[in-house]
């Protein structure tokens, strides 16, 4: 028996598996076309490798990722790429991305595959290169590569391989079905896993609410040494950090990972996946979903192509649209509702609830929260969500953050026990957007400090060497003039040369005195108001009304800008009062000027007669 | 299609605020019920027009702070103050003295302070010990004699007439001091024997007040088991009461035993429903062990040295003052974190 470790907290929501454990796993019909997103994984877009109108057979990379981190879309069935643009896509901001539309042409041709039957035969980075080739990232909600999950940092051995078959969320069984249906398939792909990380421990976590899950299982690794574990059923036993103390009593350090405390878990769906991309060759393409909610009549676990459009398999599983009031991707703790049902089937998706009102019905109005404490006995991080909330709600973020909002899992336990239908996670999901805003707004305020700090250092060491060579360069001319000096002394030795320029000095002397007299006359014989700019020629009003209005513009801009500032209290209004006055000034003068102008234009015609 | 947008968790479990109120309440009335058969109907008439006057109240100050009257009324909250006074006064107390305790816990002690969730004291505690201070005759002069419904005690006409008529008819016989306050007075000038061999300690602890401890605890584990409360401030205030007994009282002729401080007085009605207030009380599992553990360490203080017989009401207070502070630095361990993050961001260890 298996030693197992509780975690504190955690809450026993109403299971509601049964609805959709009754059937076994069927096959989705093939609809028209798929949509396939280009990102279906943590790390960068695919990027596609076929070209609109193209023919693709079933299994064929579409796109891949050249750049960085993550895993080639394929093709899931053969047919024609009919376009590539943006479309909505699972996400709870229900925004659109970029994705491939591919048109079946129903023949579900497959590509040449290449499955190997001992893989033990290849080297372990040509069986991690296979696991990327086929495109498999976690089928568990993250969506993280799993080539890379499984090459943890070379200081960081995994001794304990968890599989995690604990699947606590209420309404989901994608992994217990599968786990009934294909436990075969589920240990051969966690032994791959095993034989890559060469744990001394692997284990498959179950809850104790599955009873075939746990037969199936425990008949399929019959003879290895891979453990079954029963965990009992607590929500969130599933959550990978709950799991990990469950079995094996060590937690996850803040801010690191599993693999810190030589740990790995995988999901159940990604064992098939692998073990499917190594013995069959077969790329992710398709995966098990969980349809279900009172708004559909055969609720269900159905094998789904990636790309399949929701309402198609909600059609599947026969949907009342009347019914419907609400639509949720996940579980109905972690899940998240859509905003249309036409986004795809992608890696991560595992289930699919059409909710009647009365299934799931809005919550009621909030209450004040009365510290009763229900939310702290149920978080499983041991965190205080009353006080997170506190500090949340008033902004006091920091404080939020010290008492380690971070390491909220966002696991919904604490909302699903307030007796205050506090919607808690949702402010603790703003408390962390608005952290993390802050923090990318503090990093750009402070690479501009750091701009404008070495540009001021510049600025600074420019001038100090401008001043540096004014100094050589005074020096220099100081020293030239010393020396001038010096031979101007030798030469008044010689007083003819000193004679001569007294003589010199007297006639500039003299002309200058005669050019003086003359333009004093000047002056007197033609008395024009020399006061104005355009005092020889016509005075040229168009442009000086240009003037006026262009200074009366300015000064209506200055007086709206006094104002506003004015009103809101701005600290620059000394300065804007000063530019209103002096742009008066402006405009007094320039009026000025037009009046005169316009006189003397009176005045000119009878004048000149 | 307009399909509805809700942020997850979207199940919720359906125990409002209210049903919790409710059921303290229900777990409050084989207190109440003990209280009556052994006391008379003074506690059960003080109950009913403490929570009409608490209703009252709160309903005119929600009108008056412009907040949705009915939607606040129905959480229950005014309600469990005035049950709580009820519960706690003497049993004769006049219908005034408990009228401004109950206004007082109300207007004062929570809707000055913002409403519900807002107070940083009890408000029911606040009422008591403003009324005790103001009319300390009224309020200890008031107790009822140990008489069973069926042997002895006033009729109900009776106790309504003189709560609400100060009527003077016989009422030296109707009263005595509580088992508490007489061995404290007692106690100097006889032995623990002569003491406890007065007809207020009857044959068990203390007549009939041994009975309304056990029946508040009854209902108190029963809030524990309906996970309502935690066992924390419950087990914390009665192991300081027993701890500071032992340590301090263990000689019955100068302290009362500790039975008697256990089973005598407010006890477990203030260890689970007045302690265990979450809005005023500490909120880490640490933090209301020392929380409990201060009010009953106060609380043997208090009625072994100070100057009133009991001191539920004074101790509880006392701690709603430390709360911030022991709120501060008892924080759990996070998982996943070597130890708590103690204090302020910035200044701790972490």
């Amino acid at each position: 028996m298996t030693q197992l470790w509780d975690f504190t907290g955690g809450i026993h929501p109403p299971e509601n598996k049964h609805q959709s454990t009754a059937r076994p796993i069927r096959k989705a019909a093939m609809p028209d076309r798929l949509v396939l997103p280009l990102q279906q994984h943590i790390g960068e877009p695919a990027e596609l490798v076929v070209a609109v109108g193209d023919r693709v057979l079933k299994g064929q990379k579409i796109a891949d990722v050249t750049n960085g981190m993550g895993v080639p879309v394929h093709a899931p069935t053969s047919g024609v790429i009919e376009a590539i643009e943006q479309r909505p896509v699972p996400h709870p901001s229900g925004m659109a991305d970029w994705c491939v539309v591919l048109k079946s042409d129903g023949e579900d041709q497959w590509c040449a595959l290449s499955p190997i039957d001992d893989y033990k035969q290849l080297e372990r980075e040509a069986v991690l290169q296979r696991i990327r080739e086929a495109g498999i990232s976690g089928m568990g909600g993250a969506g993280f590569p799993t080539d890379i999950k499984l090459r943890p940092p070379r200081d960081r051995k995994v001794d304990t391989l968890i599989l995690n078959g604990a699947e606590c969320e209420p309404y989901i069984t994608a992994d217990d079905m599968t786990m009934r249906e294909q436990a075969a398939e589920v240990v051969a792909g966690l032994k791959v896993m095993a034989w890559i990380l060469r744990p001394s421990r692997c284990v498959v976590g179950i809850e104790d609410n599955k009873p075939e899950a746990i037969a199936a299982m425990r008949q399929a690794v019959a003879g290895t040494q891979i453990e079954i574990a029963v965990v009992p059923t607590k929500y969130p036993s599933g959550g990978e950090k709950q799991l990990i103390q469950i079995l094996t009593g060590q937690e996850v350090p803040s801010g690191g990972i599993p693999a810190d405390i030589g740990v790995m878990c995988q999901n159940i769906g990604t064992a098939v996946a692998v073990g499917r991309a190594v013995f069959e060759g077969k790329p992710l393409i398709s995966r098990v979903v969980t349809v279900t909610g009172e708004a559909v009549r055969e609720p269900g676990n159905f094998e789904v192509l990636i790309g399949t459009p929701i309402h198609h398999l909600l059609e599947t599983a026969g949907m009342s649209q009347e019914r419907l009031d609400r639509l949720i991707l996940g579980g109905p703790m972690m899940g998240y509702t859509l905003t249309t049902d036409s986004v795809p089937v992608v890696k991560t998706t595992n289930c699919v609830i059409a909710a009647t009102a009365a299934e799931l019905p809005a919550p009621p109005p909030e209450q004040p929260c009365i510290r009763c404490g229900q939310c702290a006995e149920a978080c499983p991080m041991e965190l205080l969500p009353q006080q997170l909330f506190w500090y949340s709600k008033a902004g006091e973020f920091e404080k939020a953050e010290h008492l380690n909002l971070f390491d909220c899992i966002e696991c919904g336990a604490c909302s699903y026990v307030c007796p205050s239908s506090i919607p808690l996670v949702q402010y603790y999901r703003f408390a962390k957007g608005e952290i993390r805003t802050q923090r990318a707004e503090q990093l750009k305020a402070d690479r501009a400090r750091e701009r404008f700090e070495a540009r001021q250092a510049r600025l600074e060491r420019e001038q100090q060497e401008k001043e540096l060579r004014r100094k050589e360069r005074a020096k220099a001319a100081a020293e030239a003039q010393a020396k001038k000096q010096a031979e101007a002394e030798m030469a008044a030795a010689d007083g003819q040369a000193s004679d001569d320029r007294a003589a010199k000095a007297a006639l500039v002397q003299q002309a200058l005195e005669r050019k003086k007299a003359k333009t004093a006359a000047d002056t007197k014989e033609q008395p024009v108001p020399s006061s104005t700019e355009v005092a020889d020629d016509k005075p040229d009003i168009e442009a000086l009304e240009k003037q006026l209005t262009q200074a009366e513009a300015k000064l209506n801009t200055m007086q709206g800008m006094l104002d506003e500032a004015r009103s809101q209290q701005a600290d620059n209004v000394e300065k804007l009062e000063r530019a209103v006055a002096k742009n008066h000034d402006r405009v007094q003068r320039a009026q000025q000027a037009l009046d005169q102008a316009r006189k003397q234009v009176a005045e000119e015609p009878a004048s000149s007669q | 299609m307009a399909l509805v947008q809700q942020s997850s968790p979207h199940a919720r479990r359906a125990r409002p605020t209210s049903r919790v109120m409710l059921w303290v309440i229900l777990a409050a009335l084989p207190g109440l019920l003990a209280q009556t058969l052994f006391f008379g109907w003074g506690n059960l008439i003080n109950v009913v027009w403490c929570i009409a006057l608490a209703l009252g109240s709160e309903a005119a100050f929600l009108k008056l702070r412009g907040k949705p009257v009915a939607f606040f009324l129905r959480d229950n909250t005014a309600a469990v103050t005035g049950l709580l006074l009820g519960l706690s006064l003497p049993q004769f107390t006049p219908w005034w003295v408990s009228g401004i305790a109950v206004v007082s816990a109300i207007v004062v002690a929570k809707q000055l302070y913002g409403g519900l969730g807002s107070n940083p004291f009890n408000p029911a505690m606040v009422g008591y010990a403003l009324a005790l201070i103001s009319f300390p005759v009224a309020m200890t002069t008031n107790w009822a004699e140990a008489a069973t419904l069926w042997g002895g005690a006033p009729g109900f006409g009776e106790t309504l007439a003189k709560i609400f008529t100060g009527g003077q008819t016989a009422v030296d016989g109707w009263t005595m001091a509580t088992p508490l306050d007489e061995y404290k007075h007692k106690i100097a000038s006889h032995t623990s024997v002569e003491v406890l061999g007065h007809p207020t300690f009857g044959d068990l602890i203390a007549r009939g007040w041994e009975w309304v401890n056990l029946a508040f605890l009854a209902g108190g584990v029963l809030l524990i088991a309906l996970r309502i409360i935690t066992w924390h401030i419950p087990v914390a205030f009665l192991a300081g009461i027993a701890a500071m007994s032992l340590a301090f009282g263990s000689n019955a002729d100068q302290y009362a035993p500790l039975q008697l401080h256990l089973l005598a007085g407010g006890t477990m009605l203030g260890a689970f429903f007045i302690a265990t207030d979450p809005v005023s009380a500490a909120t880490s599992h640490q933090g209301k062990l020392i929380y409990g553990a201060g009010i009953g360490v106060l609380v043997y203080l208090i009625r072994s040295w100070g100057n009133y017989p009991d001191a539920v009401a004074f101790s509880v207070l006392l701690m709603n003052f430390a709360v911030p502070f022991i709120d501060h630095y008892t924080p759990p361990r996070t998982y996943g974190h070597h130890k708590a993050r103690r204090g302020v961001p910035g200044r701790s260890g972490g």
